[in-house]
């Protein structure tokens, strides 16, 4: 507990460093991979991903030292050949598109891991620290390489922010895109050109394996919450952040773990919080959204129910028993007597010594339910020529979903008729 | 039956068009006058959407120049519309109903510019008039085949352009929308605007086009709807497929030919 809060009072100006670097880091690559995601693209991101590997190591070999410019520049180089080569396969061969990113993936990477290993067996006392390149370490990040990587993140935002109706256009509607004269190929190539850039300087939080998910997952959390591309985007760096502070946090109480697989199980659980909880996409609340619809529908059926035993006997008002109703429908047991209590608390029903009355509310609101029935069968032999023995089952679930407005529209179309196909009067207020 | 016009809004000379060595159209040539409502006619496979989108120079061509209102299509982009099968776009997209139709008043800002007061007010118009204004906060995901599709043409009426070329706007609409649509289709045409419409419902077309483009890869007719739409010509639009012609296209895919003799 006390890391905690030595962590999070942000006291040592190391943390700071650490914390504002990976905050940067995460977020440029969630802003850009924002687009990444809109565009369908996110394994060309993996692509790039491991393809930096080799950059990385050969620009070491080249140079000698781990000057961050230098190794951004090998990075940069490596990832964008992906690029280039994943492009001429899927114009020049028959191979399709994930065959190609499978292919230049594994390549790039394997030819990466061959490049590290003879670097960490040359004894070159400068190497130690290369490796973390694989996994990520975002307490690393300190001093000249926190400046280059931060300028680069900066600059992504910044770049992102100029080209965002752009961006948006050629994401929606490419070939509009181009009619109305938009350059998009080079739109295009200022984009891949960010999403390389924004690899680049997340492999140094989340290391090239799981770079991907730091450009994928934050926008794919975010898609469930909103329908706006600006909060989209906004919520994918905000959810980026949250990883990123918490892989500094863990990457400072135990040196020894690995940033980058913290961060993915970070972002992931916001994504799943994100798949269930969400309101409108969310998992949980169709669920509930459908809950809520059984149960009214249920609800309805109960005062249905009365209202036609009402017009049996001809007395709305008298008292009726659970067995009276049971014996009518199929009810389940249990969850009718909780029904009919709610409906009592509403004030449709009255109970009096177990014995159950329609109040005036109750009885118009099953007469209102028996009404669209009944009408929306007349409405389907009439209108679609449906036999009346078919039209039953179908009334049974549309007397639930007519809105005032449709009701109206209704009565006016079929205008006010007396009977429906059984004969039974339709009962008007 | 193929009638060449003086002072074309567009002129089509000799225009072959191929996807992967295999041509699709083969040496159209046409010229269209101004102020029409023009169908472009034929069968699946025909070439109807090629043609339009090697106008608007979205696929390359293999021969031949298109001249718009006597000039390439760099310099009077700013009069042309297009409005693309709804299909292709990802109607999931985060946007709203008015952020796509703003996105017709992009042309006109160019780069870097944001959707100023006076382009939104001009999207809102173009929602009414296509009966939309209702729904222009509305996620697009939410809509009905036909209001997707007048959302794409609201987009095209916000680039108040000269020269429409939409394909396929009747595609999976409604009753009531494809009358909504034709009727505004006709009224540009009345204010001197032409619009070229892909479409493929032949007994419509006879009711909604001016001028006619019959084409089955290449081109069978165009002129005014009363000298083409004869049963002869239609008959050899639809009907005996040119099996030799498709022969020889398939074998130049398979061997890679160059459709043009190196010069």
């Amino acid at each position: 507990m006390e890391t905690f809060f030595d962590f999070f009072s942000f006291r040592d100006p190391n943390v700071r460093y650490v914390v504002l670097g990976s905050i940067l880091l995460t977020s440029s690559s969630a802003i850009v991979g924002s687009f990444t995601f809109l565009k369908k693209k996110a394994l060309v991101g993996d692509a790039v991903a491991h393809a930096v590997l080799p950059g990385v190591c050969l620009a070491f070999l080249l140079h000698g030292t781990k000057n961050p410019f230098i190794l951004i520049a090998g990075a940069f180089a490596t990832g964008w050949l992906s690029l280039v080569l994943i492009d001429i396969i899927v114009a020049k061969s028959k191979l399709k598109e994930d065959t190609a990113i499978g292919l230049i993936l594994s390549v790039f990477f394997g030819i990466g891991i061959l490049l590290l290993t003879m670097i960490q067996h040359s004894g070159n006392a400068a190497q130690s620290g290369l490796d973390q390149f694989l996994f990520g370490k975002a307490a690393s990040l300190v001093g000249q390489d926190l400046w280059a990587f931060a300028a680069v993140a900066i600059t992504l935002i910044i770049v992102v922010a100029m080209f965002f109706k752009e961006f948006t256009i050629i994401s929606f509607d490419e070939n509009f895109a181009k009619s109305i004269g938009f350059p998009v190929r080079a739109l295009e190539l200022v984009l891949t050109t960010l999403t390389v850039l924004a690899v680049v300087v997340g492999i140094q939080a989340v290391g090239v394996v799981l770079m991907a998910a730091m450009l994928i997952t934050p926008p794919a959390a975010a898609r469930f919450w909103t329908d706006k591309i600006r909060t989209m985007i906004i919520l994918a760096a905000i959810f980026g952040s949250l990883s990123g502070l918490t892989g500094a946090y863990i990457s400072y109480i135990a040196p020894a773990m690995p940033t980058g697989p913290w961060i993915v199980v970070v972002i992931t659980s916001i994504a799943f919080v994100s798949f269930f909880f969400a309101p409108v996409k969310g998992i949980l609340y169709k669920l509930l959204r459908q809950r809520r619809i059984k149960n009214m529908m249920e609800e309805e059926n109960i005062l249905k129910l009365l209202y036609k035993l009402g017009e049996e006997k001809k007395d709305f008002y008298e008292s009726r028993t659970i067995s009276d109703i049971t014996s009518k429908r199929g009810f389940d047991l249990s969850l009718l007597q909780s029904r009919m209590n709610k409906l009592r608390r509403q004030g449709y029903l009255n109970k009096l010594d177990q014995q159950w009355q329609l109040t005036q509310e109750g009885k118009d609101k099953g007469q209102r339910i028996v009404k669209l029935h009944r009408l929306w069968e007349v409405y389907l032999t009439k209108y679609l020529r449906i036999a009346p023995d078919h039209v039953h089952e179908d009334a049974e679930t549309i007397e639930h979903i007519l809105t005032p407005e449709l009701e109206s529209r209704l009565e006016k179309l079929l205008d006010y008729p007396e009977l429906d196909p059984h004969q039974s009067k339709i009962p008007y207020r | 039956m193929i009638e060449q016009v003086q002072n074309p809004v567009l002129e089509i000379h000799d225009l072959t068009v191929s996807y992967d060595k295999k041509p699709v159209l083969w040496d159209v040539d046409l010229s269209i006058p101004s102020g029409k409502l023009v169908g472009i006619i034929g069968p699946n496979g025909a070439g109807k959407s090629t043609l339009i989108k090697a106008v608007m120079d979205l696929i390359p061509t293999n021969s031949g120049y298109i001249k718009l209102f006597d000039q390439s299509l760099g310099e009077v982009r700013n009069r042309i519309s297009y409005v693309p099968q709804r299909e292709t776009v990802d109607w999931d997209f985060p946007a709203s109903v008015l952020d796509v139709v703003i996105m017709g008043r992009y042309g006109k800002l160019g780069l870097f510019k944001r959707p100023r007061k006076a382009d939104k007010e001009v999207a809102m118009e173009c929602l009414r008039k296509v009966g939309m204004e209702q729904f222009s906060k509305r996620q697009i995901s939410q809509l009905s085949g036909g209001q997707q599709q007048r959302v794409f043409l609201a987009r095209a009426l916000a680039q108040q352009a000269d020269f429409y070329f939409m394909d396929e706007p009747f595609a999976g609409v409604d009753a009531a929308t494809e009358k909504a649509i034709i009727t505004l289709l006709r009224e540009m045409a009345d204010q001197d605007k032409t619009v070229v419409v892909v479409h493929h419902d032949l007994q419509s077309a006879s009711n909604y086009f001016d001028w006619v483009i019959l084409l089955n890869m290449r081109l069978v007719a165009s002129g005014p709807i009363e000298s083409v739409f004869t049963q002869e010509l239609l008959q050899e639009t639809y009907g005996g497929k040119l099996t030799l012609l498709s022969d020889v296209s398939d074998l130049m895919r398979k061997e890679q030919y160059p459709h043009r003799e190196a010069k």
